[in-house]
């Protein structure tokens, strides 16, 4: 049975992978992931897993080595944050295509310079187009409910594609959570064990990895996008199988009180938990705010996330990514592009908030939907704005 | 190379781009596109196989009496053979046409 247990949300969720029966995890210590794979590797030694824990010698050797170890059939796990990330950046675009079903668990964090070890999302929005499925936990809950989840979808026959669970560094990874962890009997139920649909095999050889001329490149490319698009029905009855055994049901899109909402904030990740109190708050003083969170961010939920914003006026869209140079941030970009020309589609406004870990309070999500209210009636000139910096 | 000798679809293309059947590269003929090829003198030729070893290609064939042939569907024009040989047997002449 499942049992409610107080718990670091980085052993949590590396209580999800070893529930999952992984076979190898190929992994490079970086802070803030550090405790997941520090954990995994303590459950291998104690041999509470049949797994192989490679401790590799950098994050691009890491993600090479779940390549390989994903196409000879095995369930395979990694984890990393930030300039760890970036280093794996160039296999991170391998994967996909091949179709390997690598699970990874990405621990949010800024980017250097200057150096940062603490929150905020540039590190996964500058490997966006890796062609990977991408969810986003609020919770320590969610991150262990997650990481089963993607296990279940990324290896499924129908998906075959590798798939990262977001959980933001510190503000989550590092927080003691009350979090009801599953029992072996559940997990196994819901998960299956790992069918490859093709995989390295001597007896049956075939060769993965071909150059792709001009004639086929593009198709090739087309192909794993099409696969990625699809690959929507499989993460939803995914999450419908979990409730059903469970009782906890995810969606790709989720709200918060935004039902007659005339602005609704529009965030990813921990902070929605902070912006739900903001938004009672709100609610409190008589003001119609609501919430709309966005879980699935890959392969984008477009019909889902215009039905969550039904009849809203304006969007304050919350981005923890500053896009230098571009036109605003990424999830600002990605919404004004869903909208666009969309008969009564809502007015957009695209906030930058909590760079390198700072905080973002109730106080500035108010502000948020003031500043959007206010925007709303006066064009502003900017497309976005920077929320909280000081100028002098 | 996936295939190219088939005109091939975004929903008819391998799963995951693999080749599935073993050993077909030798379907590729690197020769297509080779702008000069070898030349073997036989008089000068001691058939001591050092062109047989280098080729990269394997594209240098001992035939029944010792002497060696270039198959001319995977020779690239490389030169090595002709670079390699001790006797200076072989030349390099351009493709014509």
């Amino acid at each position: 049975m499942a049992k409610r247990v107080g718990i670091e949300v980085s052993i949590a969720l590396a209580e999800a992978v070893k529930l999952a029966n992984v076979d190898v995890i190929p992994a490079y210590p970086i802070t803030p992931q550090t405790h997941i794979v520090e954990h995994l590797s303590e459950v291998v030694a104690n041999g509470e897993v049949d797994a192989e824990f490679v401790p590799v010698e950098s994050e691009h050797a890491a993600m090479s080595c779940c390549c390989g170890s994903s196409a000879a059939g095995a369930r395979t796990f990694t984890s990393s944050s930030s300039q760890g990330l970036l280093l794996m950046s160039e296999i991170l675009f391998i994967p996909g295509p091949m179709r390997f079903p690598i699970v990874m668990a990405v621990v949010n964090r800024a980017l250097s310079a200057p150096i940062s070890i603490w929150n905020d999302h540039q590190d996964i929005m500058s490997q966006r187009d890796i062609g990977w499925i991408q969810t986003f936990a609020d919770t320590g809950q969610e991150a262990f409910d997650l990481m089963l989840h993607a296990f279940r979808v990324a290896e499924d026959r129908r998906v075959s594609l590798p798939m990262i669970v977001n959980i933001d560094g510190f503000t989550l990874s590092h927080v003691v959570e009350a979090v009801e962890l599953l029992s072996q009997e559940e997990v196994d139920q819901y998960l299956p064990p790992f069918k490859p649909r093709y995989r390295l095999d001597t007896r049956k050889p075939i060769t993965m990895g071909p150059v792709g001329m001009p004639e086929v490149y593009s198709e090739a490319r087309v192909a794993h996008n099409e696969a990625l698009k699809a690959s929507r029905r499989v993460i939803l009855q995914g999450w419908k199988e979990f409730a059903d055994l469970f009782g906890r049901q995810y969606n790709p899109v989720e709200t918060y009180r935004s039902e007659d909402a005339e602005v609704l904030l529009v965030t990813m990740g921990s902070i929605s938990e902070t912006a739900m109190t903001a938004i009672d708050t709100m609610r409190d003083k008589g003001q119609k705010a609501g919430l709309v969170k966005i879980r699935l961010w890959r392969p984008f939920p477009g019909p889902e996330f215009r039905k969550a914003a039904g009849k809203a006026k304006i969007l304050a869209v919350v981005d923890r990514c500053l896009a230098p140079g571009a036109v605003c941030g990424p999830v600002g970009a990605e919404l004004r592009s869903l909208f666009y020309k969309v008969p009564g589609s809502p007015k957009i406004f695209n906030f930058i908030a909590g760079l390198g870990g700072r905080d973002v309070t109730v106080g500035r999500f108010e502000e948020m939907v003031d500043k959007a209210t206010a925007f709303a009636k006066k064009r502003p000139k900017e497309l976005y704005e920077v929320i909280g910096v000081r100028e002098k | 190379m996936a295939n190219t000798d088939a005109i091939i679809g975004w929903k008819t293309i391998t799963f995951g781009c693999h080749v599935m059947e073993p050993g077909s590269s030798v379907k590729f003929r690197t020769g297509d596109w080779r702008s000069q090829r070898p030349v073997i003198d036989n008089e000068k030729c001691n058939k001591c196989g050092i062109c047989w070893i280098y080729c990269p290609d394997m594209a240098c064939i001992q035939t029944e009496d010792g002497f060696f042939e270039i198959d001319l569907e995977y020779c690239k024009g490389c030169g090595i053979c002709a670079h390699e040989c001790p006797k200076n047997a072989i030349t390099i002449v351009p493709e014509e046409g």
